[in-house]
């Protein structure tokens, strides 16, 4: 089915649907291109801004697919730029701050797996724009991985410094993966309709292909920890979302209605 | 073996007649500094240029502007990477390069101590700024040494771009709303004099020029160069509807110039001797990102040296099977 034959009943859950996925993949462009100028070394400056343009590329492609699925005339911009933190359906796990570089490359690692996994997935979805959406999508976010799982390896078997951060990094990271996997009402209705995947099947496939990097990189699975971070496909977020809008927001707030 | 001053004839015959200088033919030692320092300055230039812009990616006001932007920010580091591989043919290390940079010894376009105040300065600068550098790398694309010559084909092209996309950014600024209007007004004021300087001092100040001139490293002088700029950008800004902060510009009939106003090189020397508005924070920054990188670098080189070694001793294992 296209945007035409799309049945209307199931409107709603896939804007919010979208509105995830373009979510995270926008405000886990706006964190990594925050390193633009800053990274270790030139090299690695440019590959991170290389990965920050792939992110905002897939949430432009998938923000505009919401709006023209909501059908009241939004575009990407109009949801990028005039939601407030509670409209917004990332996970937490992206919003974080940038940390140091560890912290930067284990998030990657963790979320591109996902991702890799997802959007492999979507490409089978019943809703073609998204299908094609993902086939792109999944081409890219395999480079996250082979860059992110490469840097795994360094950072865990390098120095005891570059370990001791890698671990600290997963570690702190680890209670905001639950996020990635949760099933609520929105998502049952789109895995019925086929347009998105069963998240029951991924999960244990992320958790080995995560679990087969962190030994070769010589760091340790964390424990499942007594409190999984929850609330961002809802709206409910961490206090750093706000803080990121209010900079990424900033003009468009500033001079409503301007054309830039 | 030859002498000196015979090899030195027979170079300067190859300049005069216009053949490209590469790493391993003979040079005088000082056409070789004065090589190491134009381009490591120039490579010093691009990367601390990152930071005035990089301060609007996060607040660019489209996801299409985010993108241009930050795409044109990267394409700064590629052009610093480059010219520091070109200035390694030279027989010098790119990390010593860096290393003279961050303590304070070598310089980069004094352009990059002023600051990103409001959006329209990322427009001006593309506009302004990589105008400027395009006018002075298309000279230096004819430059006598080989490399060098290279690396500006290549980064000129890119640097066009970025002219566009910032002229763009202006063009829709001068279309929009009043305030939008007052906002690239007030970039264009700031940016225009400093757009000036980055042709260096004027020639009867500037030492180096008639040895550079002479070896063809530079092909114009700062002033022919100046007024080449001049003349495309005052019709530009015009046209926008916009002014020049001269009130001594005025077009010369004869000539075809537009003659400018004194430019305050007494402001120009200032931040060249590092008081400028922000020449503490540009090196500051670069020295955080530096340090902060420090042990991803370590990293890097430990996790090779392991990967060395256990292939080493694979291969050992193997061949004694
Ligand atoms: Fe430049
Ligand atoms: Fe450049
Ligand atoms: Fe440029």
């Amino acid at each position: 089915m296209n945007l035409e034959t799309l049945d209307d009943a199931l409107r709603p859950a896939l804007f919010e649907y979208l509105l995830r996925l373009g979510d995270d993949a926008l405000i886990l462009g706006h964190r990594l291109s925050e390193w633009c100028g800053h990274g270790p070394y030139l090299e690695e400056d440019i590959a991170l801004a290389n990965l920050a343009l792939d992110c905002l590329g897939h949430a432009e492609a998938l923000l505009t697919l919401a709006g023209e699925v909501e059908g009241q005339g939004r575009t990407a911009d109009d949801l990028a730029f005039l939601r407030d933190a509670y409209d917004f359906r990332n996970v937490q796990l992206v919003e974080l701050p940038r940390g140091d570089f560890a912290f930067t490359i284990v998030r990657q690692f963790l979320y591109a797996t996902y991702a890799c996994l997802l959007y492999k997935a979507l490409q089978q979805s019943a809703f073609e724009p998204l299908a094609g959406i993902a086939a792109k999508a999944h081409k890219e976010m395999q480079y996250h991985l082979r860059h992110s799982s490469e840097w795994m390896r360094c950072l865990g078997d390098g120095t005891e410094e570059s370990h001791r951060r890698a671990q600290s990094a997963l570690d702190e990271l680890w209670m905001y993966t639950g996020e990635l996997f949760e099933v609520d009402d929105t998502l049952r209705t789109l895995t019925e309709a086929r347009i998105a995947p069963d998240m029951a099947t991924l999960q244990p496939k992320w958790r080995e292909q995560v679990e087969t990097v962190l030994r070769e990189a010589t760091l340790t699975v964390p424990e499942d920890p007594p409190y999984m971070a929850t609330g961002g496909r809802h709206g409910h977020h961490t206090e750093h979302l706000g803080h990121l809008l209010a900079e990424m927001q900033f003009l468009q707030r500033a001079y409503p209605g301007a054309q830039w | 073996m030859k002498d000196e001053a015979l090899l030195e004839v027979e170079f300067q015959a190859r300049i005069d007649a216009d053949e490209k200088i590469e790493p391993k033919d003979w040079m005088p030692e000082r056409y070789r500094r004065q090589l190491i320092r134009m381009m490591s300055q120039h490579a010093h230039s691009e990367i601390v240029g990152m930071l005035p812009e990089g301060n609007w990616i996060t607040r660019a006001p489209t996801l299409r502007r985010k993108m241009a932007l930050l795409a044109k920010v990267q394409d700064e580091a590629g052009h610093g990477l480059y010219l520091y591989s070109a200035t390694e043919t030279l027989g010098v290390d790119r990390y010593q390069l860096i290393r003279d940079l961050l303590e304070g010894r070598a310089k980069y376009s004094n352009i990059f101590n002023y600051p990103t105040l409001t959006w329209a300065d990322v427009g001006v600068i593309g506009w302004f700024v990589d105008g400027a550098a395009i006018v002075n790398q298309t000279m230096l694309a004819k430059t006598s040494y080989g490399p060098y010559s290279r690396a500006m084909i290549r980064i000129c092209k890119e640097e066009a771009f970025h002219k566009r996309q910032g002229y763009e950014i202006c063009v829709t600024l001068a279309r929009g709303t009043p305030e939008q209007r007052r906002m690239l007004q007030d970039a264009i004021n700031r940016w225009w004099w400093p757009t000036l300087m980055m042709f260096g001092p004027p020639d009867d100040q500037s030492p180096n020029s008639p040895e550079l001139l002479r070896w063809k490293v530079k092909r114009k002088t700062n002033d022919e160069l100046r007024q080449h700029f001049v003349n495309i950008t005052v019709p530009q800004v015009l046209a926008l509807g916009m002014t020049i902060p001269d009130p001594d510009l005025r077009y010369d009939e004869k000539t075809g110039n537009w003659l400018i106003g004194p430019i305050d090189w007494d402001e120009f020397w200032r931040v060249i001797r590092g008081h400028g508005p922000c020449n503490r924070e540009r090196l500051q920054a670069r020295r955080k990102a530096h340090e902060e990188g420090a042990w991803v670098r370590e990293a890097v080189q430990a996790y090779a040296r392991k990967r060395q070694q256990q292939a080493a001793s694979t291969a050992a294992e193997v061949s004694h099977g």
